[in-house]
């Protein structure tokens, strides 16, 4: 009898002692470390959805990816997109001096629904005189663009793309507030070239000889830097719908063929536009694209990046798009 | 036909014998059970981040099909943690034998009707039908896991002895199969001791062991695949009669009765299933994989239909024609369905290599997913061992293809040499030829598969 007990206790041992060893690490002992999971949206998204911590204490994730490679970024931060392989849990440690609400998303391609992905932190101070960054407003507001409202030119009637090699050509010296940033911000190409063909000097051109000037206006107020970044920011967030070479064909776009639909989350998805087509592009200004991206498309599919992005990367996205329909802006 | 007895062996009866050592590492292995359950309900879904399916698919599978059954036959029968819990209930002790010996005969018989194979063979094609999810989720694995602890704890508590694993355990009934060709036996040694001992101790148990789980008299052994390798019948000989033998493969492998019919589609069921695990899991058809995996889908069930089909009627279906052609070739005093079982015994070798070479096509290329969750089971980013890094790589992956080649160039000859010997005791030599075609075929068929 007394050999029966030993061997029950040591069954016992052997059977649930690495269980309870693992119960014990795993829901008693708390390491300070917040586990943050990823899922496709479809499957949860970001679990927990919102993390809570107090200013400059140090906020330890432990990444788990629990279907594909997801990405994880804190907008606005120096840190570096961080990937989260499944099956190979990450750790990364933040620490934030400001308080306020902070969005992190993916920044992988995960799913259909990849844009979807994010959530929040949170972080509280218990010191009064720290004071939240409160941003801007942005300018399609302070303009009183409607984005919503239709800008597309669809009697367009441009025999050739706009050049501004040839409108450098035309040895016309344009005034200084066409070469301005404020000017580009606030007007579509419709309208700088309705002003252009208004001036004195457009007597002698003709409409494609103007829409070669505003081939000149536009990258004059966009710099190569600017550039870079924004084809980078596009690459990684947009081209999945849009499309690398903004076609709007994108491997998470509808197909062209295709009808309107609502995925599989509820929302209705249409077609991307063509950043290509100067009818859908040259009636819009860069304050009511960077609405559009900031606010989002409302119903569209398109999603708002507004919370992603700096008021720096949304204008150096929407200085990018103009580089499909303006050929001489990527060279 | 020469044989080794390990016995003789210092120290072997005490390692054997004592009941610690078989205890602790089946302790142990259900332990293991237990975090494998618990890391398919509580791990990550990743599947190859979680223990449940790396050590239980991949490493236990590897382990059990390369190695366990080749060499040691039904041994993992002998410290399966499975039917543990409830053998404990059944014997009110962990450790036993009780003072009155034979609790194991405590509970009710099995039905007669189905003492045999056929649950099992149903068992395994039922888990076959669901195996790529099964092999990918960690959390169907761990409900697997658990149904099958539970379903062998309710027969024990029902039926006698171990009733789950020999007639329900759908693994059992493979290992039980190619059990036979294994080069490790159980047997007696000397028939005439075990004809007069009329209290047959072994089977019915006495004060130092408990009677037969198996539900087997070892006096009458004369193949592997029903004996589970417990050690029981060695503690309870009263004269030392029972010997655990090397012999060279498969010598039990009896051709002159056959198999049962049951037996017979064990190994139809076995091949089939292998034929259609490379198809899925190993080649280049994606919607094949896709159907496989969208259970309950229109092509899940042309694939569900497939997989029965093929290894319930296609397989047998076209080895009875086989079979009947060999018998008008030499007609021999057999009927066809002795004909039919007898013969069937050759895609034993034949299934079993196929079964290798489909191990060791993923052992290979995923075994180095076992370092990272070794030191984080659940993938919860734990490193116990320090391996938790470790990225995958797969290991001489330009010498698997080589190695499929032998071994099912191996088992092709294996079935040819099982293939003659049978067509020499049915004294019709000429029906090896039809046979010896169909496992070639066969054998081709698997090699197009595995090496493309």
């Amino acid at each position: 009898m007394k050999t029966e007990i030993i061997a029950r206790a040591a069954v016992l041992l052997l059977v649930f002692g690495a269980s309870l060893v693992v119960v014990a690490t795993r829901w008693v002992h708390d390491d300070g470390v917040v586990e943050v999971h990823a899922a496709m949206p479809e499957n949860g998204g970001w679990l927990p959805s919102n993390i809570s911590t107090q200013v400059n204490e140090p906020l330890q994730l432990r990444l788990i990816s629990d279907d594909v490679v997801h990405g994880f970024a804190l907008v606005q931060s120096d840190l570096e997109p961080v990937d989260i392989i499944p099956g190979k849990p990450i750790e990364i440690t933040l620490n934030f001096d400001q308080p306020g609400t902070y969005t992190f998303y993916c920044t992988r391609w995960c799913g259909a629904n990849h844009w979807r992905m994010r959530s929040t932190i949170t972080v509280e101070s218990d010191t009064p005189n720290l004071i939240e960054n409160e941003p801007s407003p942005p300018l399609y507001l302070d303009l009183g663009i409607d984005l919503d409202a239709p800008h597309e030119i669809p009697d367009l009637d441009l025999d050739r793309l706009p050049s501004a090699d040839r409108g450098q050509k035309l040895g016309i010296d344009l005034p200084g507030r066409y070469l301005s940033r404020e000017y580009y911000l606030s007007h579509s190409p419709n309208q700088a070239w309705e002003d252009l063909r208004a001036e004195p000097f457009s007597v002698v051109l003709n409409d494609s000889q103007v829409w070669d000037l505003v081939a000149v206006v536009w990258p004059a107020a966009t710099t190569n830097q600017s550039l870079i970044v924004g084809q980078e920011l596009y690459n990684q967030n947009c081209a999945a719908c849009h499309g690398a070479d903004g076609r709007g064909d994108g491997v998470f776009a509808l197909d062209p063929s295709d009808t309107p639909e609502i995925d599989s989350m509820g929302n209705e998805v249409v077609h991307p536009p063509d950043f290509n087509d100067p009818t859908q592009m040259y009636g819009a200004s860069p304050a009511l694209l960077q609405g559009k991206i900031l606010r989002g498309g409302m119903g569209t599919g398109m999603p708002s990046w507004g919370q992603i992005f700096s008021e720096d990367q949304s204008w150096a996205l929407t200085d990018y798009l103009w580089t499909f329909s303006f050929q001489d802006l990527k060279e | 036909m020469t044989r080794i007895t390990l016995n003789s062996l210092p120290g072997f009866n005490f390692w054997v014998k004592s009941r610690w050592p078989q205890l602790i590492i089946r302790a142990a292995l259900l332990g293991g059970f237990l975090i494998a359950i618990l890391a398919g309900f509580f791990g990550t879904q990743v599947g190859n981040g979680n223990i449940s399916i790396v050590a239980v698919w991949i490493a236990w599978w590897a382990a059990l099909i390369l190695v366990a059954v080749p060499i040691f036959g039904r041994g993992w029968c002998s410290v399966c943690p499975i039917p543990m819990p409830g053998e404990w209930l059944q014997n009110k002790a962990v450790l036993g034998p009780p003072d009155s010996g034979s609790s194991s005969k405590s509970g009710r018989r099995f039905p007669k009707k189905i003492h045999n194979i056929w649950l099992q063979n149903g068992a395994f094609s039922a888990l076959a039908l669901f195996s790529v999810v099964i092999l990918t989720r960690p959390i169907v694995t761990g409900w697997i896991l658990l149904a099958l602890i539970l379903v062998a704890v309710g027969v024990s508590l029902v039926y006698e002895r171990r009733a789950f694993c020999r007639y329900l355990c759908p693994v059992g009934g493979f290992i039980g199969l190619y059990s036979q060709l294994a080069p490790l036996e159980l047997r007696v040694a000397d028939s005439s001791i075990c004809a007069s001992h009329k209290e047959k101790s072994c089977y019915r148990g006495n004060d130092q062991g408990f009677g037969c789980p198996w539900d087997v008299y070892p006096g009458g052994l004369t193949a592997n695949t029903n004996c589970g390798l417990c050690m029981e019948c060695l503690r309870t000989c009263e004269y030392d009669n029972i010997l655990i033998n090397l012999r060279s493969s498969g010598d039990n492998f009896s051709q002159v009765r056959g198999q049962g019919l049951d037996t017979s589609f064990k190994a139809f069921i076995m091949l089939g299933s292998a034929m259609i695990y490379s198809a899925v899991m190993l080649g280049p058809w994606s919607e094949l994989k896709d159907a496989a995996y969208q259970i309950g889908s229109l092509p899940w069930w042309g694939y569900a239909i497939a997989l029965l089909a093929l290894t319930w009627v296609a397989l047998p279906g076209l080895f009875y024609l086989t079979t009947r052609a060999a018998h008008k070739l030499t007609p021999s005093l057999r009927n066809p369905k002795q004909t039919f079982n007898i013969y069937s015994g050759v895609l034993v070798p034949l299934s079993l290599t196929a079964w290798i070479a489909f191990s060791l096509s993923f052992i290979f290329a995923n075994g180095s997913y076992l370092w990272p969750v070794l030191s984080d089971p659940f993938g919860w980013g734990w490193n116990l061992f320090g391996t938790a890094g470790i990225d995958w790589t797969p290991y001489l992956t330009q010498f698997v293809k080589l190695l499929q080649v032998v071994v099912l160039t191996a088992g092709l000859f294996w079935a040819a040499r099982k293939t003659r010997q049978a067509a020499a005791v049915m004294k019709a030599p000429r029906q090896a030829l039809p046979v010896t075609i169909f496992t070639t075929f066969v054998t081709f068929i698997l090699l197009w598969l595995f090496i493309g």
